[in-house]
């Protein structure tokens, strides 16, 4: 199953609908950094609402995109992960450190958005 | 040891048989006898009975009446075990008792005490009388005493199970009445800790500030930990484990209210606190938290 991209101004949102299998993950991850590049984006939002479960595979995926979109100087925020979700990722030590997270799409927009509202080089409205 | 053995076989065959045997002093014969004696002296075994309990200091928190009564009981159920050889009534009889003198004070030793003096009053009465045929003495003995034996066994473990229900149930209330999560402002929430936190505690103040998080969309958590004592390192990194899952949902922790001896033991047990943002009382978290937030608080004008 493809994960649907969203373009929103200059962010992207990505919204992970079902269980991913692997290669579904690897693609996202490539189809995320081809768009980054090819719409000039200034943050990316992974909406993980709807995952039950997050595996080591999965968060080690997500903290690539995270990183490798970082060296496009863009930031890559996760939400939606769920508390019960949360607390069994950080008992198998899956941390996801250093990737910005928030508490749905709404805040994670909120955030980049402030982020780059004072940041210079932000496109005007 | 092997007659005893033989004996106490027999006492298991139904009563027909064991009469249909030549020795007429089985176990179960013996037992009857026992139990003859014992009800027709039983105003003064209790009686005894009574002033070796008040004399040895047990039951104190009883009177001396309502030491007769319980004592009364217990002697009829203790010669009806004895007669019929089953136990569940004493057993019902011994946690009923102790449901009625647990919320009194009552100690375990005072219990097993007890039933322990009534087994040497009756033995010191066997002893009295049968001193003449030390043969007879022996046998008799040897069918009471085990029996005496797994009375004193039935009324201790019922005490000590009751008591045993009574500290889960309490255990349980302040389960329930412990950790509060409290918003105080807009997306800030508070959760004070006040006691010990066992690992069973510290999942479910785990999962309720997770929920909690979710449900106030709070951006900030302060934890106050000022009313804990004492802290390990299965706790301490339970508590870094929350640390890291509240991030996950994208809200920042603050602890606050670390005591020395806590901060202590974390440094000496080594546990990495580094991720962890931590603020000396509530005040200052509180404070931390609302700049983080972007509030501006003072006084007026």
């Amino acid at each position: 199953m493809q994960v649907p991209i969203l373009k929103q101004g200059p962010f992207l949102i990505a919204t992970i609908q079902a269980a991913l299998t692997d290669a579904d993950l690897e693609q996202l991850r490539s189809a995320l950094l081809e768009r980054v590049v090819r719409f000039r984006s200034l943050g990316v939002i992974v909406d993980v609402t709807a995952m039950d479960v997050m595996d080591s595979y999965a968060s080690r995926i997500l903290l690539q995109i995270s990183h490798m979109i970082r060296l496009r100087g863009t930031e890559t925020v996760i939400v939606g992960i769920q508390p019960e979700v949360a607390f069994a990722m950080v008992q198998l030590g899956l941390t996801l450190e250093d990737v910005p997270t928030a508490l749905d799409l709404e805040e994670g927009l909120a955030h980049l958005q402030q982020k780059f509202a004072t940041g210079s080089g932000a496109p005007g409205p | 040891m092997a007659k005893d053995k033989q004996e106490s076989r027999e006492a298991t065959q139904p009563v027909g048989d064991a009469a249909g045997l030549p020795r007429s002093d089985t176990t179960a014969a013996l037992l009857r006898e026992l139990v003859a004696h014992l009800r027709q002296n039983r105003n003064l075994l209790r009686e005894e009975w009574v002033v070796r309990i008040v004399e040895a200091r047990l039951l104190t928190a009883m009177t001396r009446e309502e030491i007769f009564a319980e004592a009364t009981s217990v002697y009829d159920s203790y010669v009806e075990a004895l007669e019929t050889g089953t136990f569940e009534a004493l057993q019902a009889y011994a946690r009923n008792l102790s449901e009625r003198i647990i919320p009194r004070g009552v100690e375990t030793h005072e219990v097993v005490g007890i039933v322990l003096l009534l087994r040497d009053v009756l033995a010191r009465s066997l002893f009295a009388k049968y001193q003449a045929d030390f043969e007879k003495l022996n046998r008799i003995l040897d069918a009471y005493e085990p029996a005496a034996n797994r009375i004193a066994n039935t009324v201790a473990v019922g005490f000590v199970q009751e008591r045993e229900r009574v500290i889960r149930q309490q255990q349980e209330a302040i389960r329930e009445l412990s950790t509060p999560v409290l918003q105080v402002r807009e997306r800030l929430l508070i959760l004070p800790i006040i006691g010990v936190i066992d690992p069973q505690r510290a999942r479910q103040l785990t999962e309720q500030l997770l929920r909690g998080i979710r449900t106030n969309r709070a951006k900030v958590v302060v934890i106050d930990i000022t009313g804990v004592a004492a802290m390990d390192a299965t706790v301490a990194n339970h508590l870094v484990q929350t640390v890291e899952a509240s991030r996950l949902l994208g809200a920042t922790v603050i602890v606050t209210g670390l005591s020395p001896e806590i901060a202590q033991t974390l440094v000496t047990i080594g546990v990495d606190l580094g991720k962890m943002n931590t603020v000396g009382d509530l005040q200052g978290g509180i404070e931390q938290a609302e700049r983080l937030l972007g509030y501006k608080v003072g006084p007026l004008g």
